[in-house]
C-alpha cells in the first residue's frame, strides 16, 4: 500500500510515449497506490501519465513532459463477474483477451473488438478504441457502465454503478471515454455484457471500385437484415471488397447470408473471417488516420483520400482507418477542408517519427474547446496529467 | 401523481429584492417580447411543479421561448442578473427536475417543437427541444426507421426532457437509452454562450461532453437542438403476455431469459394490483387470476424470433407459468402494451394517492427483492403495486396511500425511501430512468461518497461556475466553484436565491 514497497524504477527507451522517454516507470498494483503515486507527484510538481499495453500510446501526440510513467499492467484483477446480470468488474490493467477468455467460458463477451492484441481495458477506455462490431453493438460509451478514476490530486472517485440502467448523477465514464489519461487514470471498468453468438456467416464482395461501397452499405442500413459488422477493405484508385458478418442463431445467419447476397446481388459465403477483417491498415512508414463522418458520406470520404491509401471502412457507421504512403502526408489539410462538410474528422493514429511532430494530430475541434479546457482545468488544475497530449495542446 | 399537502412557500431568500426581478422581467420582455414573458401569479401557478406534484414552487418569472435565439437572450439576461433559471420541456419528469426556483426565471421549451426532414440514407434526424417523442417515430416511420427510446409517457414528454433525464422505455433492454440515441446537442451554456456537442458523425476528437450533457437534469445548459440516431425497424415483431401465480415465478422467468442469452426488445413485468388497476383502467384482458403477467416483445429476422420465442415459451412454462398469449395482430399488441404502458395513472383508480418509485437493482435478484418490498410494504401497513422494466432490473414500485389518513403519506415516503435504500443495498441504483431531480438528492450521498459526488462537481463547475442552471437539483449539498478565471462579484446566486432553506 506504500510508496516504500512500490514497484519502481528508471524510465527507459522501451517506455517511450510517442517518443518520449518518461523519467520514472512505477508498477501500482492497486486504486490506492495510483492514489498516492498522484499525490506525491502533486507534492513534489511533477507530471504523470499512464499505459497499459502500450499498443496505442502513438494515437495521441507527444507529451510536453513525462516525468511519471504508471504502469497500470499490475491493476490486473477481474474483480466480479455476475453472468446472470451480464455484468464484469474488472480493474483497468486487465488485458482485453484475458477478460474475452474468462468470459467466454461463461459464453458471454464484453462486445469490443478493437484489434491491438495485448491491449488492456483501461487503454481501450481511453483511446476510444473500437472495431467493426460497433456496428450492432456500439462502442467503449456504450457498454461502459461504471468506472473508477483516480484524479490528478490522488482523489479516488467512482461513477455509474454495476446495473445496466442507472441514471444516478453525471455519467462521467463518457468524460473519461476517449481522454487519453488527461483527466485521471482509470483504475477499475465496469461493463455490460452480451451472449456470444451461437453461429456466423460471413459474405464478401468483391468491388471493382470501392466508390460502390457506399451505396451498397446505405442499401444494408436500410434492410432489415442485422450484420455485426460490414467492413470495407480498400485501396483507393483500386479495388476492394466489402466484408459482411452475420453472428446470431445458424438459422438467422444462414438466412441473413443468402438474403444479403441477394440483396446486393452477389458475394460469396464462408464461415471465416477474411485475414485483414477488423485490423487497422498500413504499416510503420505510413500516416495512419482514424476518420470519422456523417455514414452515407463514404464514397465523398473515399473520393477525397489520396490515391493509393489503404483503407478499412466500418462501412454503415462513417468511420474508417485509412493508410496514407507519408509522401501524401502534406494532403491532411486538404482532407479535412473536405470531410468537413460531413461532419467529418481526420486524427492521426500514427505517423513516422519525422512526420508527427509537424503534424497537426487532432485537427479542429470546433466550438467546444474552450468548454474542455474548463472542464481540464477543473480535474487538473495544474495540467500534470498526459500535458501536451489533448486537444488545443491540454 | 402523488397528492401530498404543498409545502409552506420558500422563504423569501434575504437578498432576493422584488425590484431586481421585475428588472428582469422588463429586459427580458424587450429581448423575446411581452407576450413570451409571464409574471402574473396565477399565469405562473401553472409551472409550478412538474409531474412530481408534491413539490411545487412558483416562479418568479416564467419565458415561453419559441426559438434559440429566445433562449440565448434569456439565459444572458439571467447571466447577467446572476438569477438562476430552469428549463422545463413537457414538465413530466418524476423527480421534481423541472422544479421552479422562487426568485429564479422558469425557461419553457415546449414551444420549439420544429422538427427538420429525416435523413433516410445517414438514419438522422435534427430536432427541436419541445418535440414531443412521439412525433420523431412518427416522421421517421414513412422511411422505415424509428426512434428507439420510448417512455411510457412519449405522447406528452418532449425530447429536450429526454437528453436532460437520459430517459428509457420499454425497448431499451435492447435498444439503449436515449444517451445511445442522440450524437449532437446544441447547448446554450449557463453564460449564455452556444457550444455544438458531437454532430452527425458517430465520434468527434476531444472530450465526449455530449455523454455528460446527456443526464445531467438541466444542471449543465439548455439544449436548443438535437441530432437523433433513428433505427431500422424490424423485419418481425413478436409479443406475447404470460401470466404466472407468484411474482418470483415471473422474477425467476425474467432472470432464465436473460441467463440463456436471449435479448429480447422488452421484458415488462405487472403485479396482481398493478393489474387489477390497468383492468379497471383499460379492460386490457390480462389471464384472470395472475398474480404477475410479463409482457415479453421480440424482434429482429424472422427466423430468429421464431427460434428465440419458442425458446422463451418453454422457460416460462418451466417456471409455471400457466397461461401464455401471442398477438395475432398489430392491434392485439396495442392492447397487450396499453394495459402496460397506462398502469402509473391507472393506479389513480384504486387508491387515492400514490408515489410512483423508480430505482434498479441487478436482474438477478428480482425475486428476492420483490419479496422483501413485499414484506416491508406489510410491515407498513400499505399497499405497493409494482410495474417495472424487469430485463433491466428496473423497478416501479407505486407505492399506495390515501391522503385523507392522518400519516399515511409521511408513512408511505418512508417506505419509498425504504425501497431505494433496498435497491442500492443490493447492488443497484437510485434511480434508472427519472432521474435525481430535487426528490432524490439526499440519496445521493447513499448510493456516492464524498469524492464521488465533489468530481461529479467538477464538470458542473467547468459547465456553470456561477450555479445558476437549475441550481438545488441532483446534489444533495449545494456547492460553491472556488476559485475560478475572472472577478466574482456579489452574493453566489445558490446562496442568493436561499436554495439551503427551500429544500
Ligand atoms: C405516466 C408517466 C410515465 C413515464 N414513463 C417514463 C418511462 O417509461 N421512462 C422514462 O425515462 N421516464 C418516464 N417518465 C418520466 C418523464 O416523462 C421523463 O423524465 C421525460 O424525459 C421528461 O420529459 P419532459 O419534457 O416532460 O421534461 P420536464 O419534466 O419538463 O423536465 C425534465 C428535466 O429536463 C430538464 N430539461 C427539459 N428540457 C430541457 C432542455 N431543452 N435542455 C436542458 N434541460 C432540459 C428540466 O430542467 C428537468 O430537469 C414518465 C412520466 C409519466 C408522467
Amino acid at each position: 500500500m506504500t510508496a516504500a514497497v512500490l514497484d519502481r524504477r528508471l524510465g527507459t527507451a522501451d517506455d517511450a510515449v510517442a517518443g518520449v522517454v518518461p523519467t520514472e516507470v512505477v508498477r501500482p498494483s492497486g486504486a490506492q497506490e495510483v492514489a498516492e503515486v498522484l499525490r506525491q507527484a502533486q507534492r513534489d510538481g511533477r507530471t504523470a501519465l499512464a499505459a497499459g499495453g502500450r499498443t496505442k500510446t502513438g494515437w495521441a501526440p507527444p507529451p510536453s513532459s513525462a516525468d511519471v510513467l504508471i504502469d497500470t499492467t499490475g491493476l490486473d484483477r477481474l474483480v466480479e463477474h455476475t453472468a446472470g446480470d451480464l455484468v464484469v468488474v474488472a480493474e483497468a490493467g486487465l488485458r482485453l483477451a484475458a477478460l474475452q477468455q474468462r468470459l467466454g467460458a461463461a459464453g458471454q463477451w464484453l462486445a469490443l473488438d478493437p484489434p491491438e492484441q495485448g491491449a488492456t481495458l483501461g487503454g481501450v477506455v481511453s483511446a476510444n478504441a473500437s472495431g467493426p462490431r460497433r456496428l450492432r453493438y456500439g462502442t467503449v460509451r456504450d457498454l461502459l457502465i461504471g468506472i473508477t478514476v483516480v484524479l490528478a490530486d490522488g482523489t479516488v472517485a467512482a461513477a455509474g454503478g454495476k446495473v445496466v440502467k442507472n441514471v444516478a448523477g453525471y455519467d462521467l465514464g463518457k468524460l473519461y471515454t476517449g481522454a487519453h489519461g488527461s483527466l485521471g487514470v482509470v483504475v477499475s471498468t465496469t461493463w455490460r455484457l452480451h451472449p456470444l453468438p451461437a453461429a456466423r456467416r460471413v459474405v464478401v464482395l468483391d468491388l471493382a471500385d470501392p466508390l460502390d461501397a457506399g451505396p451498397l452499405a446505405v442499401r444494408m442500413a436500410r434492410s432489415t437484415l442485422t450484420p455485426s459488422a460490414v467492413e470495407l477493405h480498400a485501396t483507393t484508385g483500386g479495388s476492394g471488397a466489402l466484408v459482411m458478418v452475420f453472428e446470431a442463431i445458424l438459422e438467422s445467419v444462414r438466412a441473413q447470408a443468402d438474403a444479403a447476397v441477394a440483396l446486393l446481388g452477389g458475394g460469396h459465403q464462408g464461415d471465416n473471417l477474411p485475414d485483414q477483417f477488423g485490423k487497422r491498415p498500413g504499416g510503420d512508414g505510413d500516416l495512419v488516420l482514424r476518420l470519422a463522418f456523417a455514414p452515407a458520406a463514404l464514397p465523398a470520404v473515399l473520393a477525397a483520400l489520396p490515391e493509393g491509401t489503404a483503407v478499412t471502412a466500418s462501412a454503415c457507421t462513417g468511420v474508417a482507418y485509412a493508410a496514407l504512403p507519408a509522401e501524401h502526408a502534406a494532403a491532411l489539410p486538404a482532407l479535412r477542408t473536405a470531410l468537413a462538410p460531413h461532419d467529418g474528422t481526420a486524427v492521426v493514429l500514427s505517423a513516422p517519427p519525422a512526420l508527427r511532430d509537424r503534424l497537426d494530430h487532432w485537427g479542429p475541434v470546433g466550438d467546444a474547446l474552450g468548454l474542455m479546457r474548463r472542464v481540464k482545468d477543473r480535474f487538473d488544475p495544474d495540467g500534470r496529467l498526459a500535458p501536451g497530449r489533448f486537444v488545443g495542446g491540454m | 401523481m402523488a397528492s401530498l399537502p404543498a409545502p409552506a412557500p420558500a422563504p423569501a431568500p434575504a437578498s432576493a429584492d422584488a425590484g431586481s426581478i421585475a428588472g428582469l422581467a422588463e429586459r427580458l420582455r424587450k429581448a423575446v417580447g411581452v407576450g413570451r414573458v409571464l409574471t402574473d401569479h396565477a399565469q405562473l401557478r401553472t409551472y409550478e411543479c412538474d409531474g412530481l406534484t408534491n413539490f411545487r414552487v412558483t416562479p418568479a418569472v416564467v419565458v415561453l421561448a419559441e426559438s434559440r435565439q429566445h433562449v440565448i437572450d434569456t439565459v444572458r439576461l439571467c447571466a447577467k442578473a446572476g438569477v438562476p433559471f430552469v428549463a422545463r420541456g413537457s414538465g413530466t419528469g418524476l423527480s421534481g427536475g423541472a422544479l421552479p426556483v422562487a426568485e429564479g426565471v422558469l425557461l419553457v421549451l415546449s414551444r420549439m417543437r420544429a422538427l427538420r426532414p429525416v435523413d433516410p440514407d445517414n438514419a438522422r434526424v435534427v430536432v427541436e427541444p419541445g418535440v414531443i417523442n412521439l412525433w420523431v417515430t412518427r416522421d421517421a416511420s414513412p422511411h422505415d426507421l424509428a426512434y428507439a427510446p420510448d417512455p411510457s409517457s412519449q405522447l406528452v414528454c418532449s425530447i429536450g426532457g429526454n437528453v436532460a433525464e437520459n430517459a428509457g422505455g420499454a425497448h431499451c433492454l435492447k435498444y439503449g437509452f436515449t444517451v445511445n440515441h442522440v450524437l449532437g446537442a446544441e447547448v446554450v451554456l449557463p453564460d449564455g454562450s452556444v457550444v455544438h456537442l458531437g454532430g452527425t458523425a458517430p465520434e468527434h476528437p476531444g472530450y465526449d461532453l455530449l455523454g455528460a450533457f446527456i443526464g445531467s437534469e438541466g444542471t449543465l445548459g439548455v439544449a436548443t437542438s438535437l441530432t437523433l440516431r433513428l433505427v431500422r425497424v424490424p423485419e418481425a415483431v413478436q409479443t406475447m403476455l404470460v401470466g404466472f401465480h407468484s411474482v418470483e415465478d415471473a422474477g425467476g422467468t425474467v432472470s432464465d431469459i436473460i441467463a440463456a442469452g436471449i435479448v429480447p426488445a422488452a421484458i415488462e413485468m405487472m403485479d396482481a394490483l398493478a393489474i387489477e388497476a390497468a383492468e379497471a383502467a383499460v379492460h386490457c384482458g390480462y389471464p384472470a387470476g395472475a398474480v404477475a403477467v410479463l409482457v415479453i416483445e421480440l424482434d429482429g429476422p424472422q427466423v430468429e424470433v421464431d427460434a428465440q420465442f419458442a425458446q422463451v415459451e418453454r422457460i416460462a412454462l418451466a417456471r409455471s407459468a400457466f397461461e401464455t398469449r401471442i398477438a395475432q395482430d398489430a392491434a392485439e399488441r396495442a392492447l397487450m402494451w396499453k394495459g402496460r404502458k397506462s398502469a402509473f395513472a391507472a393506479v389513480g383508480r384504486i387508491s387515492p394517492a400514490y408515489f410512483v418509485q423508480d430505482g434498479v437493482i441487478p436482474r438477478t435478484q428480482l425475486p428476492q427483492v420483490l419479496s422483501e418490498i413485499g414484506r416491508m410494504a406489510d410491515a407498513a401497513g400499505l399497499r405497493v403495486a409494482n410495474v417495472f422494466h424487469a430485463g433491466d432490473g428496473n423497478l416501479h414500485p407505486l407505492v399506495l396511500f390515501d391522503d385523507a389518513v392522518e400519516g399515511q403519506a409521511h408513512d408511505a415516503e418512508e417506505l419509498a425511501g425504504a425501497i431505494l435504500d433496498l435497491c442500492i443495498s443490493s447492488g443497484g441504483s437510485i434511480t434508472g430512468e427519472h432521474g435525481v431531480g430535487a426528490e432524490k438528492r439526499t440519496k445521493m450521498a447513499v448510493q456516492f461518497t464524498p469524492e464521488d459526488l465533489d468530481t461529479m462537481q467538477l464538470v458542473r463547475c467547468a459547465f456553470d461556475p456561477d450555479g445558476i442552471a437549475n441550481p438545488g437539483k441532483i446534489f444533495p449539498t449545494p456547492r460553491l466553484c472556488g476559485e475560478r478565471p475572472g472577478p466574482r462579484t456579489g452574493e453566489h446566486p445558490v446562496q442568493a436565491a436561499g436554495l439551503g432553506e427551500v429544500f
